[in-house]
């Protein structure tokens, strides 16, 4: 396998021109993913037979569900390579995950509440996956905690490296919490073993949104990632002659 | 010089040994962690009505939620003193596992902390209303749960090693990792006290246990490096 | 490369090559947050020398006896004992190795034998006579044996570091201001040892802020970072 690219994304100037030049169009195709699903899921997708229109919160809930334990494990991912082959970009990319994914995990459970309102006819219930979701915001803010307790910079990305390795058993417990205890939370839908059980007609929207929110999701990561090596790098020769440069290069 | 090498196991040993030594030396910080335990389990009835009833439906969650404040408490100072004069990088220095030596630490710190609760918890349930049938089970699952906060704190305890008061952090960082084991331990002991069978949730914090031991003392030993750099 | 401080009275060492490199250092390169702290420092060490750093305050004296230690994580460069690299097996080199930082690892709560026995315990068991001869050879036997060492003095407390340095038979000693708190007496046990230790074939790396006169042993001074060794 040809490693050279992963080498190349550990450079600071390469990690910046990259993420200055594909951050605008992946913010630009979740725009048009968002516009897309958002009119798929509230206006052309039928209505559900048990739940009528109430079912639509779905493709704002399920989404922000997915995108919060994915975001967990990218962290996670990017964490154990900057842990591992002391990459410091890899840190910079662990640290920019961490606000998105507490607000996708967020969104998710606050979601969630609005619609457990009309469906079980209450905000919440401790209920497995619930709580487990709950305990990935607490990783994700714990996480951010960390980091921001300790001063020395570079102690730091590596203890919150650690934690969020440590976290990680809990993408799994969340996913699967439906399937391992008597859940009030209904079974997976779409990432099942045979197949989706929902109907192509609700499920396309749903799709659409999860690709608005992960473009999304990589947009702002790849954004706050360069800032963080803007000002990891302040120093550095090769940032001057960026910024001093004419409007060349994004 | 007529010396022969240490092995791992006799250096973990005398660890172990000088942990305990010191402990009884000044007894002061494991003795707290006790007193609070007491004093806390002493609070649910003077909250709630003494009512018996009452009181026997809230001992297994009082029990089990003291227990880990408790622990929170006494993980302060596991690794504490141990970095703050350099013991724990002699510890790294010593070309012996680290692993080993920091879980010879986390056995001593149990056997300070979590024993006396382990013997004393039982009392504290009776008082709440616990039948005296239900001792052999509730001291099984605060010995498992116990053993398994030990653990899974002491990856709590390395990652805020250093910061400036991180008992607040320390509790944010652990609670996640050991809600499992609150859960079933309070389960246990619910079922104990009713006199049904826990063999259950017993298995379930055994397993819990195994986890933490394999894999905890090397999160652990981890973040105790970092906190070296 | 210019020569500085260097004795050229190079005594016999029993058993050992005569100017045998053990240790090589070349194109250390460290950096502390955004502080590009050590620049390519390299120097060797031989059995039998000693180099003591004599660097200006925060120009990188501790981080670079950190770093050897294995503590800080050099973003390049290569460290070699005895010809193999660092990286290649901490092990051994811990074995061989003795570090004394700013804290001397002392447990205030033992006595000043307890403390050489755990301290020694982790590396390899000495008959307690000679951990008495230890105290002897600093100055330290003339004590309450039962005191503990928490109401030492600071020069107290750094010879009593010194014997357990002695008892380790580390062959590379990396001593962070070994001189610190140490009276007129202390510091002729610390030369006695030192001498004793290049003698032996031992090597040692110092960084000290005043020089320490090791008449009739092979020492190097290194004043400036910047420059060569």
């Amino acid at each position: 396998m040809n490693w050279v690219w992963f080498h190349r994304f550990g450079s600071p100037p390469y990690f910046y021109r990259f993420a200055g030049r594909w951050a605008p169009w992946f913010l630009g195709i979740a725009v048009a993913l968002l516009l897309v699903g958002l009119y798929g899921g509230l206006a052309v997708a039928p209505v559900d037979y048990y739940q009528s229109d109430a079912f639509r919160i779905i493709y704002v809930h399920v989404p922000a569900a997915y995108l919060s334990l994915m975001t967990y494990t990218w962290m996670a991912i990017a964490a154990a390579v900057g842990l591992i082959w002391r990459i410091k970009i890899a840190h910079a990319v662990a640290a920019a995950c961490a606000p998105a994914g507490a607000s996708f995990t967020a969104v998710s459970l606050a979601t969630g509440m609005i619609w457990g309102m009309p469906t079980w006819g209450t905000w919440w219930a401790w209920d497995p996956r619930l709580i487990s979701q709950l305990f990935v915001l607490f990783f994700f803010l714990g996480y951010i905690a960390l980091r921001g307790a300790i001063e020395d910079r570079d102690r730091a990305d590596r203890a919150s490296a650690v934690l969020a390795i440590v976290g990680v058993i809990n993408v799994p417990i969340v996913h699967y919490s439906v399937e391992w205890w008597n859940s009030l939370h209904q079974a997976p839908t779409l990432l099942r073993s045979d197949g989706p059980t929902m109907p192509m007609s609700m499920a396309w929207p749903l799709l659409v949104m999860i690709g608005a929110y992960t473009f999304y999701f990589l947009a702002i990561m790849l954004m706050r990632a360069r800032a963080e090596v803007v000002r990891r790098e302040r120093g550095g020769a090769w940032l001057r002659e960026i910024l001093a440069a004419p409007e060349a290069s994004p | 010089m007529n010396a022969a090498r240490a092995t791992a196991l006799q250096a973990a040993v005398a660890v172990f040994r000088r942990d305990l030594l010191l402990a009884f030396r000044r007894p002061g910080e494991w003795l707290q962690a006790l007193a609070f335990f007491v004093l806390v389990t002493v609070l649910f009835p003077l909250a709630l009505e003494p009512e018996p009833s009452v009181l026997r439906l809230v001992a297994p969650a009082a029990l089990w939620v003291t227990l880990l404040l408790a622990s929170l408490l006494a993980l302060d100072f596991l690794f504490r003193e141990d970095a703050r004069d350099g013991t724990l990088e002699q510890f790294v220095l010593s070309g012996q596992p680290f692993t080993a030596l920091l879980l010879a630490k986390v056995a001593t710190h149990w056997l300070i902390t979590g024993l006396p609760v382990v013997l004393v918890g039982p009392l504290a349930a009776m008082s709440l209303g616990a039948p005296s049938a239900s001792t052999p089970g509730l001291m099984l699952a605060l010995l498992l749960g116990s053993v398994s906060l030990s653990l899974i704190g002491s990856i709590g305890a390395g990652l805020t090693l250093g910061v400036r008061r991180g008992g607040a952090l320390l509790s944010l960082l652990v609670l996640p990792l050991v809600m499992p084991v609150l859960v079933f331990g309070a389960r246990a002991s619910a079922q104990a006290m009713a006199g049904e069978e826990a063999t259950g949730a017993l298995y379930l914090l055994a397993a819990m246990g195994v986890l933490a031991l394999t894999l905890a003392p090397l999160a652990a030993a981890a973040a105790v490096r970092i906190s070296m750099e | 490369m210019r020569e500085c401080g260097f004795d050229s009275r190079r005594p016999h060492h029993a058993g050992t090559p005569v100017g045998h490199r053990v240790l090589k250092v070349g194109n250390l390169h460290l950096w502390r947050g955004d502080r590009h702290l050590l620049r390519g420092v390299a120097f060797s060490l031989e059995a039998g020398q000693a180099l003591q750093l004599l660097w200006p305050n925060g120009t990188g004296k501790t981080s670079l006896l950190r770093c050897l230690a294995g503590f800080l994580h050099a973003e390049e460069g290569e460290v070699r004992w005895r010809g193999v690299r660092l990286t290649s097996d901490r092990d051994v080199f811990h074995q061989d190795l003795a570090y004394l930082g700013h804290e001397t690892a002392l447990k205030g709560d033992l006595t000043a034998m307890e403390n050489l026995q755990y301290a020694c315990a982790l590396r390899m068991r000495h008959p307690p006579a000679q951990l008495q001869a230890a105290l002897a050879a600093t100055g330290l036997d003339r004590l309450d044996p039962q005191q503990p060492v928490r109401s030492f003095s600071a020069g107290q407390q750094r010879r009593l570091a010194l014997a357990r340095l002695s008892l380790w038979g580390a062959k590379l000693w990396l001593l962070d201001e070994p001189a610190s708190n140490l009276d007129g007496a202390g510091l002729q046990v610390l030369q006695q040892m030192l001498r004793a230790h290049l003698e032996g074939g031992g090597a040692a790396l110092l960084a000290t802020h005043q020089a320490i006169g090791l008449e009739g042993a092979d020492s190097r001074l290194w004043r400036d970072a910047r420059e060569a060794a």
